[in-house]
């Protein structure tokens, strides 16, 4: 593919061999710096949703709402015992008394329930898969006879103004990265139409001795590639050593939602492409401009 | 014999302006040798740059090794272009390039590999007698040694025309006869060869050349070719 044939040496002589370009290697430096820092922000969003998703998709929550003790107890236990023979339900656990008023202890003090005070028998239980509307209707089906006085919750609709409010991070985090690479793609036009008239003389030249569009073209786009490579390497490098230095204090904090969100290999494999996304990206809008330019010489 | 050039009814117009070039028709042969008189802004360099694809015409038919030039598509225009070799008036060398690459570039654009293209650029450089020049750039040579470079570059590739425009303008009356041998030499090889020159006197340095002269952007002589010397009413056409 011509886009990525590359002039021989001599031909790279073509062009002087000092950057072409002004700053543009040092704007796409930070160009590439600031993208890299908003689609680390964006999947470092996405894994916490996804860690948080995983943790909590398939679990649920069966409340036996029962002022009666004794009745409590026995729907409970019915409950139990019929959500542990179907197949959507992985795992079922009942959760103790201790356990509940351990949880109510910092709203109702620590010196034990007071039996006139009713308190729901919990079942936790893990789904074969996520707690869809269909499959929470498929335990309430099971329940409404055993359990009349059951009621179902989903961890995951407790946070789902939470998922919401991760997923306009993470789309806010996608347009900055595709505001970014507009810029970048902006600048390497001017850059590109710089070089062209700064070359123009030679270009007038190589033309009248036959060179092709694309030989020129090719001159072009290796040095403005060479640039964006640059500010490419600048960029990552920067960027690297700040969100390491950011992962270093999110683990000192030790907090559960911050370790969260720390990026797996595949985003820092997604972050190393963006600097070669953006050489390609510069090479091509280098590749266009001046193809453009030249159609309009004879 | 076929035509290697031929000009039908061509006019050129710049802009709005009135034409510079008017009615030219002409019919050039292979492996002859032609001289275009005329006067300063006469329109000669405007005529070599139709014929060297640097311009289309705003009318007329140009013909160029028998294919149309005027409505051929641009993107074959390079394969056309690599066929004519030219000295431009001001050279028009690289600046930053040396002598040995700006006489490499024709090749290098066709495609001729380092290795191949390294013995004809020695030779040429020798042919024109800069051979120890070859790492100088353009600003280093003096205007003959320039000429002689952009002359290297023009044939280093054999191309079946040579386009001179005013090649022995900026040097002295030795070299200008030295530069005239080169392009007969080159001429006897099988080249036509085209010069603009308001130089009279250079006409009788080369046998059997012939002669065409514009005047205010026309052809003097609408049927084409005239054989040197010129006719009476010819004289005095230099400054």
């Amino acid at each position: 593919m011509a886009f990525f044939t590359l002039p021989s040496a001599q031909d790279r002589g073509l062009i002087p061999e000092g950057r072409l370009t002004g700053p543009m290697p040092w704007v796409i430096a930070i160009m590439m710096f600031l993208t890299i820092l908003a689609a680390a922000a964006g999947l470092s969003v996405r894994a916490s949703a996804d860690r948080v998703n995983a943790d909590l998709a398939g679990r649920v929550t069966v409340q036996i709402v029962e002022a009666n003790p004794d009745l409590r107890a026995e729907q409970a236990g019915a409950a139990v015992e019929a959500l542990s023979k179907i197949r959507l339900v992985e795992k079922v656990e009942p959760v103790s008394e201790t356990d509940v008023e351990e949880m109510l202890a910092p709203w109702i003090g620590s010196d034990g329930l007071d039996d006139t005070i009713p308190i729901p028998a919990l079942i936790d239980l893990d789904l074969n898969g996520p707690a869809t509307e269909a499959n929470l209707d498929e335990i309430r089906d099971l329940l409404t006879d055993i359990a009349p006085a059951a009621r179902i919750d989903a961890h995951g609709s407790w946070l789902k103004p939470v998922f919401n409010l991760l997923k306009s991070l993470q789309y806010l985090a996608l347009g900055l990265v595709l505001l970014l690479a507009f810029a970048t793609s902006a600048t390497v036009l001017l850059a590109a139409r710089s070089a062209l008239d700064t070359h123009r003389e030679t270009i007038d030249i190589m033309h009248l001795l036959g060179a092709t569009d694309g030989q020129i073209t090719r001159l072009f786009q290796r040095r403005i590639g060479l640039d964006a490579g640059f500010g490419g390497a600048v960029g990552i490098i920067a960027a690297l050593m700040v969100l390491f230095f950011i992962a270093v204090q999110m683990g000192e904090i030790g907090s559960g939602l911050l370790e969260s969100g720390l990026l797996r290999w595949h985003d820092w494999a997604i972050l190393a492409l963006i600097p070669i996304g953006g050489i390609v990206l510069a090479m091509l809008t280098a590749r266009v401009t001046i193809m453009r330019a030249l159609r309009k010489m004879l | 014999m076929d035509s290697i050039v031929q000009f039908e009814n061509v006019g050129l117009r710049y802009g709005t302006d009135t034409e510079t070039l008017s009615d030219i028709s002409f019919t050039l042969f292979p492996g002859r040798f032609y001289f275009l008189t005329g006067a300063s802004g006469a329109g000669k360099s405007s005529l070599l740059r139709l014929l060297f694809l640097a311009q289309r015409p705003s009318r007329g038919l140009i013909k160029l090794f028998g294919t149309d030039a005027v409505t051929l598509p641009r993107e074959e225009l390079p394969a056309l272009r690599r066929r004519i070799g030219v000295v431009f008036q001001d050279f028009r060398l690289v600046p930053h390039l040396s002598a040995f690459d700006n006489i490499a570039l024709p090749l290098r654009v066709a495609g001729v590999s380092e290795r191949e293209l390294q013995q004809p650029v020695a030779e040429t450089l020798d042919w024109v007698g800069i051979g120890e020049r070859a790492s100088a750039r353009p600003a280093t040579l003096s205007g003959g040694e320039q000429q002689r470079v952009a002359i290297a570059r023009a044939v280093i590739s054999r191309p079946e025309i040579l386009v001179a425009d005013e090649p022995t303008g900026n040097v002295d009356p030795d070299m200008a006869l030295r530069l005239l041998q080169l392009f007969e030499a080159l001429n006897k090889l099988g080249t036509t060869v085209v010069v603009a020159t308001h130089d009279l006197h250079l006409l009788s340095k080369v046998k059997n050349a012939q002669m065409m002269r514009l005047d205010k952007g026309r052809l003097s002589d609408p049927t084409g070719a005239l054989r040197y010397p010129p006719r009476p009413g010819d004289a005095g056409q230099g400054g």
